[in-house]
């Protein structure tokens, strides 16, 4: 027995059905999926630029033959939404199986949409896994399903499946032959003439999965006592189970297509029959849809959020054991930029010059909390370059605030690059930051285009990012150390004095990547408390409740050097004692 | 204690080590015969927010991977702000250790909120055992053993057995920290046991 998280699980399952190719774009919380697939014996991994370009490449690669994996968060099945939509018309060659990773209770995304949809909407079979012996299980199986039925198959998990490690039986690798690839428009050309028919191809599958769902060994019927009959998945299972030991439950292990039939038959064999599921009405609406008359629980259920056994007990008006009250004086604990973290900087000029901030998904999300205060919006990966442009359209002739576009590297990879490219063509003006710290940190510092690292450490090499901005025709391009604030407020006001579209690449590395520590700051005696050096919202530095002063941690601090900057009393200085390494 | 599920809570600061005790705990219970989940966030609560980690432990199957309010058999606090917070998980009776370590949250140093007051004299009204488990792991010489130490005190009010303990943090930690790791696991354990008596 090991204990595999349900990630590590997933890319066992894709290992022991021979899949040999895999290709994502990282995302929490689906990013350790890839990475473990791609630390394993006789397989290709990569890290794509984004979620749409990994499912080609994995349609591309399936069409020839072999079996691959292909992994994304939710939202990332947005951005890949349109190669699967269709490829669920062609199918498959070799099996291809996609992990759509899905955050209820947002801990680290922008929304917490329910993948299932996508599921019914593409008419792509899914199956949700409850632990990580089932995720193992239902990958490897997936191939089957997915070469059986010539179609590609969702694995869906959430951050409970997905981030929780439990016993696992590994098995052996079965190495499976390459399906030579033959010619075959028909199948692979979709074009209206050959689309048309293939529908009628994917509706007669539709209706064999239907049947097969019926009675496939995915979906399970556990009858205890019949006065209370719950249907649920995923993880959703396990609260349930733990919070109504005695209920009967259908355990959907198959969440598209529904077995209509296997699901009528549970609901006459019980007396009520509940739907249990996270921040979704995805199982209600389908359940309903068979003709089942779903009950409601004495007490509503959360609709948005994740569920726990306490919140499913609840709704059935179940009491919360004894506990202590939350004390009511305990500060909040928000994650924030580290110390040291080259974008901060950025964030204090951009503030301080009063910009509207069109931002976008990454750590420097975090610029958008107090005391940086210095984002406007974020909806998307990609969106802060085209929503500033949308900004600059609409405010054109009026007297405005400049706009500023702020993007990491990996973003810009992702989809910020075809946004500019949008911008450039239809002439937009504008300013747009490129925080180039050398990875994609959030996720856990994977390789991008611009740092040039792969996956499985293959040789490659380093896009040239001011090269392709000059290559755009962009003439306003300017390299700047974030670390350096009098070059970073020079850099942000010749920007926005400038009509025509800026763009500032702030180039430094992430400070997790090699974590050099140099002697560390601290203030003098002659502090002033003025205060400026806390809002850079630096976790190194405190200001005394009482008299005001400030006070640097020196086990905090790494040495950056970026407050000294801003103590115009020159009260901030090194310790340099020289030569620190840690 | 052993038929039931047990459920650990361990919380702290990103960064602090509470996914390596975690890891630890879960592969001693494994160790000794019981099936295990532990459940991890990642991601952006990682950039120093408040982070917690769950360890669910049973003879007869873990079912679910978290824990609600009242449902924790022990809460592990790496750090007391963090003890305070999650107070509410603990089970009426429950084991509370907390580290007597203080960090103070980015709100509290810009000076826009204020730490609790006493947290550490209502903690031990709450029945805490406080423990100054990172002078415990520098006395032996391994001041990163923080986790370890904790994980000792822990295991005091846990049956598995000592070698299920030893021998999982000899198959785990770093081969050149084993002897000083379970150095610290042991002092953690007479710390505990101490406060026992």
């Amino acid at each position: 027995m090991e204990l595999l998280s349900g990630n590590e699980a997933i890319a066992q399952g894709a290992w022991e059905a021979g899949a040999r190719i895999g290709a994502a774009y990282p995302g929490t919380p689906s990013t350790e999926t890839m990475e473990a697939f791609g630390a394993k014996e006789g397989v290709y991994a990569e890290w794509a630029v984004n979620e749409k370009v990994a499912v080609e490449v994995a349609v591309g690669a399936s069409a020839a033959g072999v079996r691959v994996l292909s992994t994304m968060k939710h939202v990332g099945v947005n951005v890949a939404a349109d190669p699967l939509f269709t490829a669920a018309y062609s199918g498959v060659g070799g099996g291809m199986v996609v992990l759509a990773a899905d955050d209820p209770g947002m801990y680290s995304s922008q929304n917490e949409q329910d993948s299932h949809w996508y599921a019914k909407a593409a008419a792509i079979p899914m199956l949700d896994p409850a632990d990580s012996a089932e995720a193992l299980a239902f990958t490897r199986e997936a191939y089957e399903v997915s070469e059986r039925f010539d179609v590609p198959v969702f694995i869906r998990s959430t951050v409970r499946v997905s981030h929780t490690r439990t016993p696992v039986e590994c098995g052996q690798r079965t190495e499976r032959d390459l399906a030579p690839f033959e010619s075959n428009p028909a199948k692979w050309v979709m074009m209206p003439a050959y689309a048309k028919p293939r529908r009628k191809v994917q509706l007669e599958r539709i209706d064999k999965l239907s049947e097969w769902v019926e009675t496939c060994p995915y979906n399970r019927v556990e009858m205890r006592d019949a006065s209370v009959g719950i249907v649920c998945a995923g993880a959703v299972y396990q609260h349930v189970r733990e919070a109504l030991p005695e209920a009967s439950v259908f355990k959907l292990g198959v969440t598209w297509p529904l077995p209509k039939q296997a699901l009528r038959d549970f609901a006459d064999a019980v007396e009520s029959l509940y739907v249990i599921e996270e921040a979704s009405t995805y199982l209600h609406d389908g359940v309903a849809a068979c003709g089942i008359c779903v009950a409601d629980t004495p007490v509503p259920l959360p609709r948005d959020g994740e569920l726990s056994p306490g919140l499913v007990a609840a709704a059935f008006g179940l009491e919360a054991p004894a506990h202590a009250e939350a004390p009511a004086d305990v500060p909040g604990r928000p994650p924030a930029l580290c110390a040291g973290c080259p974008h901060r900087l950025v964030f204090k000029e951009l503030a301080r010059m009063k910009a509207i901030v069109t931002g976008d998904i990454g750590c420097y999300t975090l610029g958008a909390l107090p005391p940086l205060l210095a984002m406007d919006t974020t909806i998307d990966m990609g969106a802060s370059v085209s929503m500033s442009h949308g900004f600059e359209l609409a405010l054109a002739g009026t007297d405005h605030r400049p706009v500023f576009a702020v993007i990491g590297d990996s973003t810009f990879g992702h989809s910020g690059l075809s946004s500019l490219v949008s911008t450039v063509y239809n002439r937009g003006g504008g300013n747009v930051c490129i925080l180039d710290n050398r990875t994609t940190a959030m996720t856990g510092r994977q390789g991008n285009p611009f740092n040039g690292e792969t996956l499985q450490g293959r040789p490659s090499r380093e896009l040239d990012l001011e090269g392709i901005l000059h290559a755009l025709g962009i003439e306003d391009v300017r390299a700047v150390d974030p670390n350096d604030a009098k070059a970073v407020r020079a850099a942000l006001k010749a920007a926005a004095a400038n009509e025509e579209l800026s763009v500032i690449v702030f180039r430094s590395p992430c400070v997790l990547i090699d974590r050099i520590r140099k002697a560390p700051y601290e203030v003098t005696a002659a502090c002033t408390a003025c205060g400026v050096c806390s809002t850079l919202g630096c976790p190194a530095i405190s200001k005394d409740p009482e008299l005001g002063v400030a006070f640097i941690d020196e086990g905090s601090c790494i040495g950056c050097g970026q407050c000294a900057q801003y103590c115009a009393f020159g009260c901030i200085v090194s310790t340099d004692k020289g030569g620190f390494d840690d | 204690m052993t038929n039931a599920t047990i459920t650990v809570l361990l919380c702290g600061v990103g960064g602090q080590g509470t996914v390596l005790a975690a890891d630890l705990l879960a592969h001693a219970a494994l160790e000794a015969g019981y099936d295990v989940k532990v459940s991890e966030i990642h991601g952006m609560s990682q950039r120093g927010g408040a982070v917690t980690t769950i360890v669910r432990f049973g003879k007869d199957g873990v079912r679910s991977m978290v824990a609600d309010v009242g449902a924790a058999d022990a809460v592990v606090s790496f750090e007391t702000t963090e003890a305070l917070r999650n107070l509410p998980y603990l089970k009426e009776g429950g084991y509370l250790l907390v580290a007597d370590e203080t960090i103070k949250p980015l709100p509290v140093l810009t000076g826009r909120a204020s730490m609790p007051d006493k947290a550490v004299s209502r903690l031990k009204e709450a029945d805490a055992h406080v423990m100054p488990a990172g002078a415990i792991a520098a006395e032996v010489g391994s001041p990163k053993s923080v986790n370890v130490a904790l994980l000792g005190a822990l295991a005091t009010r846990l049956d598995f057995p000592q070698q299920a303990w030893e021998q999982t943090i000899a198959a785990r930690v770093p081969a050149k920290t084993i002897e000083k790791n379970i150095e610290a696991f042991r002092a953690g354990q007479a710390f505990a046991s101490r406060c026992e008596e």
